[in-house]
């Protein structure tokens, strides 16, 4: 590790850790020992990734749209995933790295953002599924990180929530929608299901006693709830609403536990996990691609904001 | 039915649709965060606008409703500006394309806020405050550009005078619109055309943009159907479920 705890201050460390354990939040200009100031520089900006890149997959389909209605609601949708993206810079950027860093460190390959975006989106009922999946994982995933113990995060975080249900919500009515439809319609929706379950499971992360930084962000609270805890909710939650509207999970183990009062499935494929991580998911590129090429297209835009601006602040102290 | 308001209302509606449309098509695609934000916001206010309008002409035609309006019609049977189906070839056209059509639809909008139809009023004294809002954006943009660094002012005069030859089309008069006029229906062209030539002017001013002289235009106007090769592919696109799956419901 970069940052080894032994070098910082064991006194500082402890007052850090007893405020942790107390629930006080720790704020930009409080003390905080490095490497969690690493990691949170990680995580907020993955975070902040995922919103951006998260626009990609949905926006594929706002031009196609098939009727005004779902085509604004989209529009909506993808809309706050920006707004989202905006919060989460914000909160980054109080832990003293700017906007312009985190994007280059995205275009250089050194940030991550959500393996989830790096599938395709090819019929319209993946717009239902992924709003109504992979937001509703994130939410699972957000509505815990709420309580997470640095401050911007958490204040960002509940700010995000009170939009994510709506983008659930819009998802499954979707998916919904179809299912009262066409057989062709109910064909896709099933598909968009069968495409999406298992990147949304995937979406919590490995097993806990796989994840690289899982104890030491449990123990500073960055982390509230374990990753397998999180993806058990999330089924929990889940496996109904499909069957509601008459679909089926794609996994043949699936079933209700009464004894413990969960879903039991089948473990997840994790080689394909690991291997779109690695950046051999079937969209990794393009979706970083459409990134830096967005941002060297809008240089010039940019550039000449920021000269307009520095001349009418000339103009300002010359009068 | 009144076939001159039901064309009226569908030049209306389907100028929004359309730029509205292209605005949908940017998105994630924006010079950054806030700016793709900003366009989507107006993208959805403009999309707003068209189904209200759509709304109205359906209710006009009888028949169908507003979603058959948007994405089953013919492409003769659109009657937007060729200015708004022009594709987002990069920013300086789709900012330029904005600022035109958004001096425009302010000083339409606020013409037709006193029109007799009382359906049109109200559409466009709602609308006005959101055109508003797009051209005083809009506008900002073009005296950044024009007034930013070297490459940005020739890169937006450049769109500019690409663009020049579709405004040609707002002040068109014809016989729709003409009587339409006379019942104080439709807005009066000649005045748009004055005000829409002073916002234009004062707005290039500041930008240093210089206003290019206006070339004899020889194509069939939107208005009446005609259309550009770019709009083929943009009805491909935005029709490609309806023509798919005709019936469906979704
Ligand atoms: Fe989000
Ligand atoms: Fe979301």
């Amino acid at each position: 590790m970069a940052h080894e705890l032994e070098n910082e201050d064991p006194i500082k460390l402890a007052e850090f850790q007893a405020k942790i354990d107390a629930e006080i939040k720790i704020e930009p200009k409080d003390w905080m020992p490095e490497a969690y100031r690493q990691n949170l520089i990680r995580q907020i900006s993955q975070h902040a990734h995922s919103e951006v890149i998260g626009m990609q997959p949905e926006g594929n389909w706002v031009s196609r749209a098939p009727s005004l209605r779902s085509k604004k609601i989209l529009m909506a949708k993808i809309q706050d995933e920006a707004g989202h993206g905006l919060y989460l810079y914000c909160a980054a950027e109080t832990l003293g790295v700017s906007r312009d860093q985190y994007i280059q460190w995205l275009h250089e390959g050194k940030a991550k953002y959500a393996s989830v975006f790096n599938y395709p989106s090819p019929t319209w009922a993946d717009m239902g599924a992924i709003g109504w999946l992979v937001d509703g994982a994130a939410i699972v995933n957000q509505v815990s990180l709420q309580r997470t113990s640095y401050g911007p995060y958490a204040r960002a975080m509940v700010r995000i929530c009170m939009e994510e249900s709506f983008h659930q919500r819009q998802g499954y009515e979707i998916m919904a929608r179809l299912m009262e439809g066409s057989e062709a319609q109910r064909k896709m929706a099933q598909d968009a299901l069968d495409r999406w379950w298992w990147p949304s499971l995937m979406m919590f992360g490995p097993h806990d006693s796989d994840s690289a930084h899982s104890s030491q962000s449990m123990k500073w609270k960055i982390k509230r709830e374990s990753n397998d805890d999180l993806r058990q909710q999330f089924i929990d939650k889940t496996i109904p609403q499909a069957e509601l509207i008459g679909l089926k999970v794609p996994d043949e183990n699936a079933k209700w536990n009464a004894e413990t009062n969960h879903y039991e499935t089948s473990d997840i494929d994790w080689d394909e996990f690991w291997n779109v991580i690695k950046g051999n998911g079937p969209c990794n590129r393009h979706r970083l691609a459409h990134h830096i090429k967005a941002h060297k297209d809008g240089e010039w835009v940019r550039a000449a904001a920021q000269a307009f601006a520095m001349k009418q602040n000339n103009k300002l102290k010359i009068a | 039915m009144n076939t001159d308001l039901y064309k009226y209302t569908l030049r209306l509606a389907d100028n929004s649709l359309i730029l509205g449309h292209r605005l949908s098509e940017y998105i994630s695609c924006g010079p950054f965060l806030e700016e793709d934000l900003a366009l989507t916001n107006t993208g959805l206010d403009l999309l707003g606008q068209a189904e209200a309008l759509l709304k109205y002409a359906a209710e006009q035609n009888g028949t169908v409703d507003e979603d058959y309006l948007a994405f089953g019609r013919e492409e003769y049977e659109y009657a937007n500006f060729h200015l708004v189906e022009y594709p987002n070839e990069d920013y300086g056209y789709l900012i330029t394309r904005q600022f035109l059509m958004d001096v425009f639809n302010v000083v339409n909008y606020t013409l037709l806020k006193d029109s007799k139809d009382a359906m049109i009023a109200s559409i466009a004294a709602k609308s006005l405050k959101e055109v508003t809002y797009h051209l005083r954006r809009s506008s900002e943009w073009m005296i950044r550009l024009g007034d930013g660094t070297q490459e940005s002012h020739d890169k937006i005069q450049e769109c500019v005078n690409h663009l020049w030859m579709y405004t040609d089309e707002m002040f068109d008069l014809d016989e729709v619109h003409e009587r339409l006029q006379k019942e104080g229906i439709a807005s009066d062209l000649s005045v748009i055309k004055k005000q829409w030539h002073a916002k234009v002017d004062e707005v290039f001013e500041i930008a240093t943009i210089i206003k290019p002289e206006l070339p004899k235009y020889s194509l069939v106007y939107g208005k009446d159907g005609g259309h550009t090769d770019f709009m083929g592919y943009l009805l491909a696109e935005m029709q490609f479920l309806k023509n798919r799956f005709p019936k469906e419901v979704w």
